[in-house]
């Protein structure tokens, strides 16, 4: 017995240092670590609450299966035919009954209380300093800084993973699919009171560390909240399945000293007053067609493939519509095509952008139409 | 009238026109086992693709494909038919019946299952692909954003529900009228309980499923907005409604599980059944709790918080009546003589693996908790723990142990061993891993994941191609018993076991109880 019990403390010995150095094994500047095995408590007093009360039913349920798993194998080492055990023939006790259903019964009562204040914080959005308004899209984000003065800041933030990482002919990123094109920035120590919705299907807004996740669902907006305590880049992803590129619209929120926020808000709002001016400006086809390669790959390949082959999509090479009607071309992509997969993206993208993308799918991919549409045209067509 | 000990008749006539119980649970059986092979191959495409980060294989949209059709066929094809094969050969042998009260349409309500699985299959092939909104199907995912295949998934679902409501009506039927003298409802083995009960609860949520996917057709073709806000509808209103069904759903799964395990367990413990009366209340109390607890699928949707805590509370009271099932089959083997066959064995990993499912089922109750644990591989885990360690595990235990009375032959018990061990091994190495990356943050039904989750998904998908090919060995295992099995023909072929099945020859002959036997 000795013996055996040495080489057991061994083990376990063993098994617990496995089980450190995988938890500590090599941390990233934020998000989930890797190998990580547990909750994370994040950097709210919301996410910390919840924490421990996951922890506090993780144990609650770790000691009644010791318990009951021991009687189970104690049974099982000890009452075998093999051993010679002879059966009892005992088949039912009330009061053993009542005990194991009361007992439990007791215990959930226990965990309801904790759990009921906790679900009350959580749903506590009164008194929030500022309002985001978070719009899921197939397959980004959008996010729409309310109450402002001012310009209004309003941008996509989509995945910034390239292609190429994802299909391993380029080396995977730190932030591999957890990284976007512009995260959205809020002030550390404040409130911020999250509306969520959705443009097309239904998404869910997640960030484990601000212990966040709320439907994005189209018509109806939800109402959640998060006060980040801890300056940092947190990371998260759509948690409801939205179609195709489901796996790849990551949420990044950047938290930042109240100072920075300020800073980078005023940036933001100069950004919003010069697209203002761009639109009023003709561009040449070569500077539409350079910046409508750009939005083409950001917005139109997801289902249109990169080269305008199709896929989920239509093709854009040689199709009716992009050697078509210019109108009707304009027209699709700024409304849309009603009872399909095809957005109204009218709303998605800035005038100057709408321009000089649908001027590239008429002179790329062998289309060679020659025509262009200028910001003012799509003023004028969103205008009717 | 004259002759009532023909035999089957000849050739591939017996199994179309067969109205013989035997005849239609062995079809049932074969059939839940085939889609459970076409269901694995999926998941093993899932976990191929999910092996290293980075996609490798397939395309995000096929994936998705994969995923919704791996869900649908497991649970509609291979879970939901095995119980009902069981209990067609079971159920009429276990109360002393000659047959179902209604067989033609027993012949009816297999025969239409495998069309409307081919039909849905076929979405694979079909421009746009095979419906890619995952088994729960939300809206508007699965309407204004959905494959043309859509239209085929409905018309399927429709035919497999009418299956499935024409099998529990002949359940309840025979149980209700069938049963020989002096086999009172309470002295019922315990897997004719858990099937009558889970009979009622099919009658009750099918024809819900039946109006969902109605409704999604008429918002498809015929211009309404049930489920569009667009046009006055609401997509929350299909989850109510899915889940109004699909919360029942998985205790009519995992009920007839129940039943299974309660009797296997007394047989190899060679002790009565631990409190019957308290696991019938605990079955009835169950079901009954399934009506009230839909919306804890919902938590994260934005209902008030009044709904939150109602459905809460009612979801943590479940852990009572599953506690007292738990405590009663260890109770059972609580100073029993046990002997591990392979039945006992998948029954014992039933036990514990279902309860691990169990505790995690407790925690994603707490609806706060649940903020961060929704639509994680946590849940992935979680429910995978009580489908297959659950369901699929006592199901494997059932094939053991009644596979020697319908065959009369013996199955290799070092084989049924090992597969026991693999499968378990296998399982465990595939799921438990998943509780921790969906703990860290990894969103479930997404085909590439980020760096930190990689070695975890890598041990999943090595255990999954484990417990997959131990299926292999459980198919070689049935059918060299079934072709060149050592034959028995002990009536009792487990000493221990009790119940009328027991009491006829073995094999069992095409025809039992003719004439009713004495209950005492």
């Amino acid at each position: 017995m000795g013996f055996i019990s040495e080489r057991l403390r061994a083990n376990l010995v063993y098994a617990a240092a496995l089980i450190a150095t995988v938890l500590s094994g090599g941390a990233l500047a934020s998000g989930s670590k890797v190998n990580q095995m547990d909750m994370s408590p994040g950097v709210t007093n919301t996410g910390q609450a919840i924490y421990d009360l996951h922890t506090a039913i993780l144990w609650i349920c770790i000691v009644i299966g010791v318990v009951v798993f021991g009687v189970m194998f104690y049974s099982i080492i000890y009452h075998r035919k093999s051993k010679g055990y002879k059966a009892a023939n005992f088949h039912e006790s009330t009061s053993v009954e009542i005990a194991w259903t009361v007992v439990p019964f007791l215990i959930l009562i226990g965990m309801a209380v904790p759990a009921t204040s906790t679900l009350i914080q959580v749903y506590d959005t009164e008194d929030a300093e500022m309002d985001i308004l978070v719009t899921g899209y197939q397959w980004k984000w959008k996010y729409e800084y309310l109450n402002e003065n001012g310009e209004n800041v309003s941008f996509f933030s989509n995945l910034r993973t390239a292609q190429d990482e994802i299909y391993n002919t380029d080396e995977k990123g730190e932030h591999y699919l957890l990284e976007v094109d512009e995260p959205m920035v809020i002030p550390v120590d404040t409130k911020v009171r999250f509306l969520v919705t959705a443009n097309d299907v239904i998404h869910s807004w997640w960030v484990p560390e601000l212990a966040v996740k709320r439907d994005a669902i189209p018509g109806f907006v939800n109402e959640t909240w998060t006060r980040a305590e801890e300056i940092g880049i947190y990371r998260g992803q759509c948690a409801e399945l939205c179609g195709k590129d489901h796996g790849f619209m990551p949420v990044v929120v950047n938290v930042v000293s109240k100072e920075d926020y300020a800073a980078w808000l005023e940036t933001k709002q100069a950004e919003a007053a010069e697209i203002k001016a761009l639109m009023a400006q003709t561009f040449t086809m070569d500077e539409l067609v350079a910046r409508g390669k750009n939005v083409y790959q950001g917005y139109c390949a997801a289902c249109h493939g990169m080269n305008g082959e199709g896929g989920l999509g239509k093709a854009i090479a040689a199709s009716a519509v992009a050697t078509g009607d210019l109108t009707k071309h304009l027209d699709i992509g700024v409304n849309g095509v009603p009872g399909t997969a095809m957005q109204a993206f009218g709303g998605q993208m800035n005038d100057v952008d709408m321009a000089a993308v649908i001027t590239y799918q008429r002179n790329a991919f062998g289309n060679n139409m020659g025509d262009m549409v200028q910001p003012i045209d799509v003023f004028n067509h969103k205008k009717g | 009238m004259g002759d009532h000990h023909h035999g089957p008749a000849k050739g591939l006539s017996r199994w179309l026109f067969t109205t013989n119980h035997k005849d239609i649970g062995t079809m049932y059986l074969w059939f839940s086992f085939a889609m459970f092979i076409l269901g694995g191959a999926f998941a093993m495409i899932i976990r191929a693709e999910l092996f290293q980060p980075g996609m490798q294989l397939v395309e995000p949209a096929f994936f998705n494909q994969m995923t919704t059709l791996h869900g649908l066929i497991m649970v509609f094809g291979a879970i939901m038919p095995s119980f009902v094969g069981l209990a067609n050969w079971m159920i009429p042998m276990m109360i002393g019946a000659p047959d179902m009260a209604l067989p033609r349409m027993n012949n009816w309500s297999f025969w239409i299952l495998p069309p409307a699985f081919l039909i849905l299959a076929s979405t694979l092939f079909m421009e746009g692909g095979a419906p890619a909104f995952g088994w729960t199907f939300y809206a508007p995912l699965s309407t204004t954003y959905a494959p043309p295949s859509v239209t085929y998934f409905i018309f399927s679902i429709h035919v497999l529900g009418l299956s499935s409501i024409m099998g529990s009506i002949n359940i309840i039927a025979t149980v209700m009228n069938m049963r020989a003298p002096g086999m009172t409802y309470m002295k019922m083995p315990l897997f004719v309980w858990t099937w009558l009960i889970t009979a009622f609860l099919l009658v009750a949520v099918m024809p819900v499923l039946a109006g969902a996917v109605t409704m999604m057709l008429m918002d498809i073709h015929f211009g309404t907005s049930f489920f569009s806000a667009a046009g006055g509808g609401d997509p929350v209103l299909f989850q109510h409604i899915f889940w109004f069904f699909g919360h029942p759903e998985v205790y009519i799964i995992i009920l007839p599980a129940f039943g299974v395990v309660s009797q296997i367990i007394p047989a190899f413990s060679r002790k009565p059944l631990f409190g019957y009366a308290s696991m019938v209340y605990a079955t009835a109390a169950i079901a009954f709790l399934s009506f009230i607890v839909w919306a804890h699928h919902m938590y994260t949707v934005g209902m008030p918080i009044a709904g939150e805590l109602f459905f809460m509370y009612a979801t943590m009271l479940i852990a009572v009546p599953t506690g007292v099932k738990v405590f009663n089959w260890i109770t059972t083997m609580w100073r029993g003589s046990m002997t591990f066959e392979t039945p006992m064995l998948f029954s014992i990993g039933f036990l514990v693996l279902f309860t691990i499912g169990g505790f995690t089922g407790l925690m994603l109750s707490i609806a706060p908790a649940d903020f961060q644990y929704h639509d994680s591989y946590f849940v992935v885990a979680h429910f995978h723990y009580v489908m297959v360690a659950g369901a699929v595990f006592s199901m494997t235990a059932a094939v053991y142990y009644w596979l020697p009375k319908w065959c009369g032959r013996m199955y290799n018990e070092t084989m049924g061993k090992t597969h026991f061990w693999i499968s378990f091994i296998g399982f465990n190495v595939t799921f438990f891993p998943q509780h921790f990356v969906g703990l860290a943050g990894m969103p479930r039904r997404i085909p590439d994941y980020a760096l930190q989750f990689a070695d975890f998904n890598m041990m999943s998908s090595i255990g999954a191609f484990i417990y997959g090919a131990s299926q292999i060995l459980f198919l070689y295992n049935v059918i060299a018993t079934i072709v060149a099995g050592k034959p028995t023909s002990e009536e009792k072929v487990w000493d221990g076991a009790e119940g009328l099945e027991w009491t006829v020859a073995t094999p069992a002959p095409y025809h039992t109880f003719e004439t009713p036997p004495a209950v005492r």
